[in-house]
């Protein structure tokens, strides 16, 4: 592990309230469809622990609504999250994270796209390849130092 | 006398060290109670403890006084002579100084002293001695923590009840207290201190007396506890609280005015300080201090103080909150920050006590006075920036105090501010002009200056309703607040008006309306006595709210405001009993209101107008009485109407009347308990009405209407006495027997034919409501003719008349059985009506639509053939089970063996050997199992006086669950089981979760079954999910988690069958949280299953339901993380 933070003092914002959704459909119809959305994989993601500072990805605002595109029909999301800083080690773990918990979370016939924000980071085209290779993806999760790295960001955000 | 050898034992075994505890106070108890019985005289005791109280071990020395002392305390409201007390006292005191054995001592001291003087208490030299000796042997602050506190409650004691001898103590006392409680850190040692300085404070440092050397001393311990920081957790078993310190503290600190140069400095140095507590205690102490201080001390802080009360005030204070449906009566909803809340108060205490200085300031300060200056520049409330806004609420807190508090302050803010606030709105606008029907141009009000205004007014008219002398008025007349008030009424009236009008060009603005329909409310609602807003005022602003009602319902806050202000003005004339004021909102409001039902070219919508005339109806009984009169008229009019002419327009307005009184009105009449002479003369004037109705023409042919009406003879007959119910059932029946072709007075044997009753529309619908009526009578009503009555609900709930089934199961519940008899009214005995109902014959011939059968003999047959097929007609079969349903839950709720029999009609049509039933009459007698188990909400609940014995349910589930599991298991697969099942769903899920949780290993199986068999029809989504909820109860219960953990596997398959239940959202994601629950389970009994959870959960994840998939994702993780 690191000795030093890579951040040593990130910037810390406000969570914003959880949005309630208005009317509430599920009492008038049981067989009206709620596509999933912008909010709904944006509720899953939030809550996700920073692999280095106790504040939540949003809190740092490292991932925002804005920043997650999905198209329910075409069974596509792509999330672009910016790191802190711009040379963020942590951006692999952070992408890694959020590709795990849209695995865990969302049904099998999505395609998830884990982008870093252009320009928010060194070498974001190396990220971006290494995020979005299925095979290197399936291998980092096959370590178990890794997996508990993983493991341990996630836990907040089921509560 | 107690055996000596007996006694020394106890001693012994007391004394003796190594002793349990348990033995040693158990000893000690029985050594008390010889005492207290006079079996042992304190003398022998003594005697006997001799050599215990005086050897020279110092465990035992200790012991024996310790056993004395706490006999002493046994015997505390025991008589002693002087002597003996004295003589204990002597020894005693001596201990104290013997620090080995000082528990006892003290404890021997404490029980002495706390003697009453009718069983002997110390004597005034004996206390002092004691204290003496204190004084001289013991070092407090050196013993233990209970040491410590039974020497401080001694010292408590001694000086609570001894004060004027130890008066003469002088300083030694005080010097010795001081040391004692120095430097104390203990919870409840710190709340005898304080109670000690307090004690102190009061008797010894007088201002004029001669110990205020000591004060500067006293304080400087007691100011170390300040704010009180206290960190044991709540709920630790300490019982003192931080509150108890705090207020502890305060009133040591409030004891003497001479605390004041040191105290005051200090509270003013922590009002600043960042720490919230210290904030609030601080604002508390100022406030418990300056009154017991006294004016002269306080005024010099004055200054000081009310810039830092301004200050929290204005840091602390919430935004305004302009809307009316928080905290209506009181003017802005109180802050419900616990700062200001206290600095308010602080600063109205100081306003009571140094009223001109602080007053002064107050006028003169700077802030106020540009926050007046500043507000008068903006005109809408979305002008003016947030910043100001602050400010501008907190202005107005301060003058609505200082208007609230005092006849001075009032006037004087009166006469700076108002005639100022006044003055500016005066000038822009041409408000003095009092015709109040033209607005004069709506730009020109100031939203700020109204606002202040408010707060003006509200203020002073607390004032005024605090203080309620009758000689006051002439007094205040001549106030200035009172002449200013006088002086601007009209304008004022005006601006709010105006204000009004500027929301009606615009789009309506919330804080607009509020302010002027709030305004309108304040100048109506000051008392007339000790202010009299003059009459002509009064009916302007009553006139203006009854426009807005009446033209403004395209505006709903705007209309809403206007009505919640009419409601507050009409409870508060009716509260304070202004005959001049209730007149004239009688004609202006009340009866306006009640004359818009039946004017019907206003642009008003029906549901408005009804709901303006309840509500203004609430306002008291006598408003009430006229609203219910205007009720009655118009639902009238239009029944006629309807009955006359069909008029759809005449239809809704009656139903929907109805509905307003049944629902609104009458709970209200209830609650308020008023006469029940209207109730019972409008349910007699439906009578009339129905029978007048059905004589002219056909019914209403609109069910609607009479569910209304059913639904108002219900509740009306419900809510009224015994005697009100027997009139209005003797009308009821006279019009059943005179309006219909129902023969009653011929009183018919068996056999009934039916042919007889092939009834009319028009006599159904009089049955229907006779028979609501009935549903709703107590036990002691008397119903006349009741046998023939029975005999006609027999016959017509054959014919689908479910009113009938449920009058007939409402009339069985109320009638006692024949071995109580005698207290009944009614001639009928339970007995007698369940032989009417099961026996009489009901004969059907061929030409009718009811078959003859050849199965029993001859062509006669009892209900209970007819629900067994008896008579091969599906709709009469259909009828009868459900009537008998009903009649069976009159039986059940009031615990009559009969109902068993009748269940096991039920099962009877659900087990078929032979050829299989009609499924619909299977479905139905498994339904009437629903009948009988729920809460229904229109006949045979607590409100219709139904007799309802206690755990019937439970009775009748432990009676029934055999039957059906053996059933179950010996019945033709798939076709009668599901069935069976059904019915048992019914029993099941009405029963509560505690009795099944008994039971829990064996239902959970056939629970499981009935799941699964409801799965196959949409329609039982319901009973399936009051299954779903008992299978979760069960889960989550601790009892129950032995059963599960057996069952997991059966339970789990049934689960993950339900998560892709289409029908019902919420029987999936209860599904998944059960699953959820299910993945706590021991790992090695769950992991087989893991597998089949995660497939199914996978699928639930793209559920198109948003709160299954949220479900899903936490089910998931649960069950993956194993």
């Amino acid at each position: 592990m690191v000795s030093t933070l890579i951040n040593a003092n990130p910037i810390i914002y406000e969570k914003k309230e959880r949005r309630t959704r208005t009317s509430p459909p599920t009492t008038n119809d049981d067989y009206a469809v709620e596509p999933i959305d912008q909010l709904e994989i944006f509720d899953i993601l939030r809550d996700i622990k920073d692999p280095e500072h106790p504040y939540s990805l949003e809190e740092l605002k490292v991932i925002t609504e804005d920043a997650v595109e999905v198209d329910d029909h075409r069974s596509y999301v792509r999330v672009t999250f910016t790191p802190t800083v711009e040379h963020c080690s942590m951006a692999t773990i952070i992408g890694l994270c959020l590709r795990v918990k849209l695995m865990r979370s969302l049904p099998s016939r999505y395609k998830v796209d884990i982008r870093v924000a252009p320009g928010s980071h060194a070498t974001e085209a190396a990220v971006n390849k290494q995020l979005n290779d299925k095979e290197r993806v399936a291998a980092a999760l096959e370590n178990p130092n890794l997996l508990d790295m993983v493991d341990e960001c996630l836990a907040p955000s089921y509560n | 006398m107690a055996e000596p050898s007996e006694l020394s034992r106890y001693i012994e075994s007391y004394v003796d060290s190594s002793s349990t505890p348990a033995q040693q106070a158990a000893s000690l108890d029985s050594v008390g109670c010889l005492v207290k019985s006079d079996s042992l005289t304190l003398e022998a005791l003594v005697r006997e403890l001799q050599i215990y109280l005086t050897t020279t071990d110092n465990v035992i020395r200790a012991r024996g006084i310790l056993l004395l002392g706490e006999v002493l305390k046994r015997i505390e409201s025991k008589p002693l002579g002087s002597a003996n007390i004295h003589t204990l006292v002597v020894f005693f005191k001596d201990r104290l100084a013997d620090w080995r054995a000082l528990r006892g001592a003290l404890i021997g001291c404490l029980s002495l002293i706390r003697r009453k003087s009718v069983v002997g208490m110390v004597t005034g030299t004996d206390a002092k001695a004691i204290v003496q000796s204190f004084l001289d042997y013991i070092q407090v602050q050196s013993l233990g923590q209970y040491d410590r506190k039974l020497s401080l409650e001694l010292l408590d004691c001694l000086l609570e009840r001894y004060s004027d001898v130890l008066a003469s103590l002088g300083e030694e006392l005080i010097y010795g207290i001081c040391e004692a409680v120095d430097i104390e850190k203990d919870p409840e040692c710190l709340m005898l201190i304080f109670h000690i300085i307090e004690t102190v404070g009061k008797l010894y440092l007088d201002p004029s007396g001669p110990n205020t050397n000591f004060v500067e001393e006293i304080f400087d311990i007691l100011e170390a506890y300040f704010p009180i920081h206290f960190t044991h957790p709540v709920g630790d078993d300490a019982h003192v609280q931080r509150d108890d310190l705090s207020r502890a503290l305060m009133a040591a600190f409030s004891s003497t005015p001479l605390f004041e140069p040191y105290l005051i400095p200090l509270l003013l140095d922590k009002l600043s300080s960042s720490l919230h507590s210290a904030k609030i205690d601080s604002l508390r102490y100022l406030r418990a201090c300056s009154s017991k201080y006294g004016a002269e001390r306080i005024a010099k802080y004055v200054r000081a103080i009310w810039p830092l009360i301004k200050d929290i005030i204005s840091t602390y204070l919430e935004d305004p909150d302009f809307s009316f449906t928080l905290a209506p009566l009181n003017g802005f909803g109180p802050s419900k920050n616990e700062l200001v809340i206290e600095a308010l108060s602080l600063l109205q205490q100081l306003i009571l006590q140094n009223s001109n200085l602080l007053v002064s300031l107050i006028i003169d300060d700077e802030d106020v006075n540009i926050c007046i200056k500043t507000t008068a520049s903006y005109e809408k409330y979305n002008d003016i920036p947030v910043q100001e806004k602050k400010k501008l609420h907190c202005v107005g807190c301060i003058l609505h105090v200082m208007a609230k508090t005092s006849l001075s302050s009032c006037n004087e803010v009166f006469q700076n501010h108002f005639s100022r606030i006044m003055d500016n709105l005066v000038s822009v606008g041409n408000l003095d002009n009092p015709q109040n029907g033209e607005v004069f141009p709506s730009q020109r009000v100031k939203f700020g200056l109204l606002y202040l205004c408010i707060e003006l007014l509200e203020g002073c008219r607390k004032l005024f309703s605090v203080s309620e002398h009758p000689a006051l008025q002439y007094v205040l007349e001549h106030e200035t607040c009172c002449t200013e008030l006088h002086r601007f009424s009209t304008p004022l009236f005006n601006a709010f008006c105006s204000v009004l009008a500027l929301s009606n060009e615009i789009c309506p603005l919330d804080p607009e309306i509020y302010i002027g329909v709030k305004g309108l409310q304040i100048l109506a609602m000051f008392c007339s006595d000790v202010f009299p807003v003059s009459m002509l005022l009064f009916e302007d602003i009553l006139k203006k709210l009854m426009s807005i009602i009446i033209e403004d319902s395209n505006k709903m806050t705007l209309w809403e405001a206007a009505l919640k202000a009419l409601f507050h003005i009409g409870s508060f004339v009716q509260k304070f009993d202004e005959s001049e004021k209730a007149m004239s909102y009688k004609s202006l409001v009340v009866e306006k209101a009640a004359e818009l039902l039946s004017i019907n070219d206003i642009n008003l919508p029906l549901s408005l107008k009804v709901k303006a005339l309840s509500e203004i109806g609430m306002t008291g009984k006598i408003n009430m009485l006229t609203v219910l009169q205007g009720l009655r008229g118009v639902v009238f009019a239009n029944v006629s109407d309807v009955c006359a002419s069909r008029n759809s327009r005449s239809f809704e307005t009656a139903v929907q009347l109805l509905e307003c009184y049944s629902c609104k009105l009458l709970p209200w009449i209830h609650e308020n308990r008023c006469s029940e002479e209207f109730i019972e003369q409008f349910a007699v004037d439906i009578w009339a009405h129905a029978g007048n109705c059905m004589d002219i023409c056909a019914p209403f042919e609109e069910k609607g209407l009479l569910d209304a009406l059913m639904k108002v003879m219900k509740v009306s007959v419900a809510s009224c006495s015994v005697d009100s119910q027997n009139t209005i059932i003797l009308k009821a029946y006279t019009v059943l027997s005179s309006h219909t072709n129902f023969q009653l007075n011929k009183v018919q044997r068996m056999p009934l034919s039916p042919g007889q009753y092939d009834i009319s529309h028009r006599d159904e619908w009089i049955l229907s409501l006779f028979a609501s009526a009935i549903i709703a009578v107590c036990p002691k009503t008397h119903i006349p003719n009741l046998r023939v009555l029975l005999d006609l609900f027999m016959v017509m709930h054959l014919r689908g008349i479910v009113p009938a089934a449920q009058a007939l199961g409402s009339i069985i519940n109320k009638l006692a059985s024949k071995s109580s008899s005698a207290e009944s009214s009614s001639d009928l005995t339970l007995e007698e009506a369940l032989d009417i109902i099961f026996c009489t014959k009901l004969w059907f011939s061929t030409s009718d639509m009811l078959q003859r059968t050849n199965r029993t003999n001859g062509s006669a047959m009892v209900i209970t053939d007819l629900c067994l097929g008896g008579a091969n007609d599906r709709l009469l079969q259909i009828n009868a089970i459900c009537g008998l349903s009903w009649i069976g839950k009159g039986l059940l709720m009031c615990g009559q063996e009969k109902i068993k029999d009748i269940a096991m009609i039920f099962i009877g049509c659900l087990k078929t050997e032979e050829q299989p039933l009609d499924p619909l009459v299977m479905k139905c007698a498994a339904d009437a199992f629903h009948v009988l188990m729920s809460d229904s909400d229109v006949c045979l609940n607590k409100k219709f006086h139904a007799i309802i014995r206690p755990l019937y349910k439970q009775r009748f589930f432990s009676s029934m669950m055999p039957v059906f599991q053996q059933l179950i298991t010996k019945s033709h697969p798939s076709f009668s089981r599901s069935f069976l099942y059904r019915a048992m769903a019914h029993i099941i899920s009405d029963t509560p979760l505690i009795v099944i949780l008994n039971d829990a290993n064996k239902l959970i199986p056939v629970l499981l079954d009935c799941m699964s068999i409801l799965t196959e029809d949409v329609q039982d989504k319901d009973i399936l999910y009051g299954l779903l909820l008992l299978l979760s109860g069960i889960l989550t219960n601790k009892n129950g988690t032995e059963a599960v953990t057996e069952n997991a596997h059966i339970i789990i398959s049934c689960l993950t069958r339900l998560v892709d239940y289409p029908n019902k959202t919420l029987v999936r994601e209860t599904a998944i949280q059960c699953l959820l629950a299910m993945s706590e389970l021991p790992h090695a009994r769950i992991y087989p299953m893991r597998t089949q959870v995660l497939q199914s959960i996978a699928k639930a994840l793209d559920d198109k339901k948003r709160s299954v998939r949220h479900e899903a994702i936490r089910c998931r993780r649960a069950w993956s993380h194993h």
